[in-house]
């Protein structure tokens, strides 16, 4: 049996979680003030997980880059492959919030899009 | 001269939602003054997720989290300016603006919402020696730079002060191709949320000195080298604990300070501790009609609890220009709270029991880290409220919720003290 | 081949330069920085001394006293900021009451005018503020405070208007006799020419040594200062000294003509003649010493602290005047406090003695005056919205702290000798200066001069150099 101690991300409070382990089966949770905890937890021992967020240059509009984020969260080590992914992306005006601008990015089969209405 | 009901300075995350909530409580002629070229305020350049738990439900990014507060701007049809700076406020309510197109102009308003935000603490105000090469942002600066230009300020980066910007601007540089390379922080503890340090550092190996500054800056053009060294409980440095990095970039993120310069000269009474304005519940300053909310108040630590008490800001205004509400004129029954060991200040800092809601939620930061504590409030010599906590730190706001019943029944009540008891 | 060539741009430089340019005569100024001035002259306490501290009889008692006499009618004639808001020198313990009266004694020899020494009584009428400890003082109404970069900037933007050539990033490395003229090896190139002024401040000994074998030695003395934000405006209204004294030199307190309030200096002797880093113990000292002449002064306003490097000659004198082992060649060397005070004076003397050295006739065409930027915030409001009407980037505020508008960066972009830099801008329009420091102002002018410039921003730096601001675009490196 193997404890695992971690910060929560799930929400700003930050909870302390304590993960027990049996060769990498999670056995159970605690700290957790709520079932985001849980999740986590779990995820985070097995398969961690980010929101990537990023912005790319867009032409032709009001500003001169757009804000993105990863539309779910991806494996943590597909972190760089993605920012990798991005490089040299540009897109034209208009750019609405939820716009696609990289689909199955990195392999992951997670779209990057926009966060920000760029007009 | 225009005229308006309720005159809002600031279009960030404070002042559309205040906007919103003196409209949605039935004031019509309102008028947002915003310098950028955009509304959303600072919230445009945090593009990263982890914004909107409490307010939507979900994780947005800082943008759009904006978004959804100015589409609501938008559906109620409330005006705005941009690129807008408001120069002067007379105690008349007389608001002095100016812009491109319309040159300076006068507004009358009925009520005044102060909603400018905060800045960033600079190295002149932190006394770091060394140089004063290029290099050197706060981290604020290298955000909009990197996020919103597309620019990288630097390659090699030593950060002081572990902030949540600071600590965000770790992780943003290092995506984008940079190597941050410490993280040094004056005082014993993080200033930033506990998720950030996780996310933000550990995920990418980035180390956190803690009780560590920066004691030397070189380079004559460009930054060149950081020399940080240890800090004993005095905070001054601890000599042959130096420890010198070859960088191109020092990021600063050591604190902000509310902008309330217009207030000043308006005659708002300030918090000698939050540098904002001392307000009542209805978040009205010691100026009748004047309201402030977000971080001009105080510096919050999440965006959420900004919208929530500028709803409020922007609700009470809106009372007050519709029913004349004249709060000051009641202050007499105004009952102080005071914050004491460990609790550094309260807002609002003083609570009308006639006057309030059901419920009021009280904000404030304590002084130091306090684990296994207990957050006390006392109605005069009797406690009413002992919340226990595993740990407050200074980072993170902290709230007990006064109710009016409870208020109201306390007999002969001339003070609420807010401390942070030990186990 | 230049008539004159003059090493540095610094505020005796540009004097000497503006006063030249009232003759028929080729003048060149060459300046290893990108910007006129970028040394001593930019880090000083901006103070216009009355002349009572140099030593009776010495060049630099007449030039200070003069040069007192001369700055309010120039501040007019070249627009810039100048205030004679008169000088305290602060008496603290009551057996050292002779010093004040020596120091007084002084002054009158050197010709300071309406010198009094005050009691208690008045010092704390004219400075509330003052500590408890003082017990008198000396009190020179003459005193007063100046815009040191605006001063700088002003005669060589008038030098340049009447014809003087500028050639910035040109660092002089050798210098050579040749033909009865000089060559003026620089980084850029060789420059002849058939007079050299030697204005190079810290450096005035490098190039002096290199034509003399009287040797000069000048030693930087560094000052550390700490400015305070303008919300202290007030908190001093004269230049407050503290009278030097067994118990040690003090630091000064004064209002700025902006605003601010400055503390400083501190005098620590170093070998490295661009050392204008601050220590900590500089800092500490400055917050230590500070509180001695005024009670409860809000130190924690700080919102920068900055060095300097006075030009300190070992005969601690300025030495103003054509070499005898080397003709032609004119030194204006040891250019220390009271420098900045000297400088109309300085200016004066240079242009006189290369007059006649050369013989040179009068410029017809010179033309004194010269019109600062336009600050919008002395206008009425009425008058402020026909400018922003006439130009509407007099209506877009870039430096929220200092209130600095669009209309004045692009001002100080155009003009002659324009800004190249945030720092240049900084220095003429105080973009940048304020309480934030340039933390939400410098993306915006980095925007403006790029584009005045017609350059990618990436290209636009602090202060010359490889003083830049942006290294890259994101992900360029991965």
């Amino acid at each position: 049996m193997e404890t695992r101690e971690l910060i929560c991300i799930g929400c700003p409070m930050g909870c302390p979680l304590k993960v027990e382990m049996n060769n990498d089966e999670v056995v159970s949770v605690s700290g957790n003030t709520c079932k985001r905890g849980d999740v986590y937890a779990r995820k985070e021992v097995t398969n961690p997980t980010r929101i990537v967020t990023s912005s790319v240059i867009v032409e032709g509009g009001s500003l001169a880059a757009v804000s993105v984020k990863t539309k779910e969260d991806i494996p943590k080590g597909k972190i760089f492959d993605i920012m990798k992914d991005l490089k040299g992306v540009k897109v034209q005006a208009p750019v609405h919030i939820g716009d696609v601008i990289v689909s199955d990015v990195a392999g992951t089969g997670v779209d990057i899009i926009a966060t920000k209405n760029v007009l | 001269m225009l005229n308006y009901d309720i005159v809002i300075v600031g279009g960030g995350p404070a002042g559309l939602a205040a906007a919103v909530s003196a409209k949605r409580s039935g004031v019509e002629s309102i008028l947002v003054l915003e310098r950028d070229k955009e509304l959303g305020g600072i919230l445009n350049q945090c593009i990263h997720n982890g914004f909107g738990l409490h307010t939507f439900k979900e994780e947005l990014t800082g943008p759009e989290y904006a978004g959804r507060f100015i589409e609501q701007l938008e559906e109620e049809k409330i005006e705005y300016k941009l690129n807008t700076m408001v120069m002067d406020i007379a105690d008349n309510k007389v608001v002095t603006a100016m812009n491109r197109e319309e040159g300076m102009f006068e507004i009358q308003a009925k009520a005044i919402v102060l909603a400018m935000g905060c800045r960033e603490r600079s190295r002149g105000a932190l006394n770091i020696p060394g140089y004063r090469p290029a290099g050197i942002y706060s981290a604020g600066t290298a955000q909009r730079l990197v996020n919103m230009e597309g620019y990288m300020p630097g390659r090699e980066v030593v950060i002081l002060g572990s902030g949540d910007i600071g600590l965000i601007m770790a992780r943003r540089m290092t995506l984008e191709g940079a190597k941050v390379k410490v993280v040094a922080e004056l005082m014993p503890y993080s200033g930033g949320l506990k998720r950030n340090i996780v996310q933000c550092l550990d995920d990418y190996g980035i180390p956190l000195k803690l009780s560590h500054t920066v004691v030397d800056i070189e380079g004559k053009e460009r930054v060149e080298a950081i020399t940080i060294a240890e800090v004993g409980p005095d905070r001054r440095p601890v000599p042959g604990t130096e420890e010198r990095y070859t960088c191109d970039t020092l990021l600063l993120s050591c604190g902000l300070i509310p902008e309330n310069e217009l207030s000043r000269s308006l005659g708002v009474e300030m918090s000698p501790v939050t540098s904002g304005p001392l307000v009542n519940e209805c978040l009205e300053t010691n100026v009748e009609g004047v309201f402030a909310c977000g971080n001009v108040l105080h510096v919050h630590d999440l965006v959420d609890f900004v919208s929530e008490e500028a709803s409020a800001a922007g609700k009470h205004a809106a009372e007050y220009v519709l029913n004349g509400a004249k709060h000051q004129e009641s202050s007499a029954k105004d009952i102080p709270i005071v914050a004491v060991e460990g609790a550094r200040y309260t807002v609002p800092k003083s609570i009308n029991p006639d006057r309030m809601d059901e419920k009021h939620t009280v904000r404030f930061r304590v002084g130091d880290v306090y684990k296994n504590c207990y957050v006390s409030v006392y109605l005069n010599e009797e406690r009413i409220i002992h919340k226990k906590r595993p740990v407050v730190a200074p980072g993170e706001m902290e709230e007990v919720v006064l109710k009016k019943e409870e208020l109201a029944a306390f007999s002969n009540l001339s003070q609420i003290t807010v401390k942070i008891e030990e186990a | 081949m230049y008539d004159v060539v003059i090493i540095g741009a610094g505020v005796s430089g540009s004097a000497s330069a503006r006063e030249l340019s009232r003759y028929k005569l080729n003048v060149c100024v060459v300046e290893k920085e990108e910007d006129v001035c970028c040394g001593t002259s930019k880090a000083n306490s901006a103070i216009v001394h009355a002349g009572f501290d140099a030593e009776a009889g010495s060049l630099m008692a007449k030039l200070n006293v003069e040069g007192n006499q001369m700055m309010e009618e120039l501040s007019k004639e070249l627009d810039f900021h100048y205030k004679n808001n008169g000088s305290l020198v602060v008496c603290l313990h009551e057996e050292e009451k002779p010093n004040l009266q020596e120091l007084y004694d002084r002054g009158i020899k050197n010709g300071v005018k309406d010198l009094r020494i005050i009691d208690r009584d008045e010092l704390v009428k004219l400075e509330p503020n003052i500590s408890d400890e003082a017990v008198a003082a000396l009190y020179a109404p003459t005193g007063g405070i100046v815009c040191p970069f605006g001063m700088n900037i002003a005669f060589a933007e008038n030098a340049a208007t009447n014809g003087v050539e500028f050639k910035f990033d040109t660092e002089v490395t050798g210098l050579e006799k040749k033909d009865g003229s000089w060559v003026v090896k620089t980084n850029q190139g060789e420059i002849e020419t058939r007079y050299v002024v030697n204005a190079a401040g810290v450096h005035a000994d490098k190039f002096h040594n290199m034509v003399s074998d009287k040797k000069l030695h000048i030693t930087p003395r560094r000052g550390d200062y700490c400015l305070l934000d303008r919300s202290t405006e007030g908190f001093v209204t004269h230049t407050i000294f503290q009278l030097p004294s067994k118990f040690g030199k003090g630091v000064l307190v004064t209002p700025t003509v902006h605003g601010n309030t400055l503390v400083g200096p501190t005098a620590i002797d170093i070998e490295n003649k661009e050392g204008t880093n601050t220590t900590q113990e500089g800092i500490d000292e400055l917050i230590n010493k500070a509180g001695t002449t005024v009670k409860g002064l809000p130190i924690r306003q700080v919102i920068t602290s900055f060095a300097g490097l006075r030009a300190h000659e070992d005969g601690h004198e300025f030495y103003i005047g054509e070499l005898e082992e080397a003709k032609g060649f004119i030194d204006c060397a040891g250019i220390e406090s009271p420098g900045l005070t000297s400088a109309p004076a300085i200016g004066k003397m240079v242009a006189e003695i290369v007059k006649e050295l050369t013989g040179a006739e009068a410029n017809p065409d010179f033309n004194g005056s010269r019109k600062g930027i336009l600050d919008p915030k002395t206008l009425s409001n009425e008058e402020r919205a026909a400018l922003i009407k006439e130009n509407p980037a007099y209506g877009n505020i870039i430096c929220r702290c200092e209130m600095i508008t669009e209309g004045e960066i692009i001002d100080a972009i155009k003009r002659p000798l324009g800004a190249k830099s945030l720092d240049g801008v900084k220095r003429r329009t105080r973009a940048g200066m304020g309480r934030c420091q340039s933390g939400f102002c410098s993306p915006r002018t980095i925007e403006i001069l790029a584009r005045e410039h017609g350059v990618d921003p990436a290209e636009i730096t602090k202060a010359g150099g490889n003083s830049k601001i942006i290294v890259g675009i994101n992900k360029d490196r991965i």
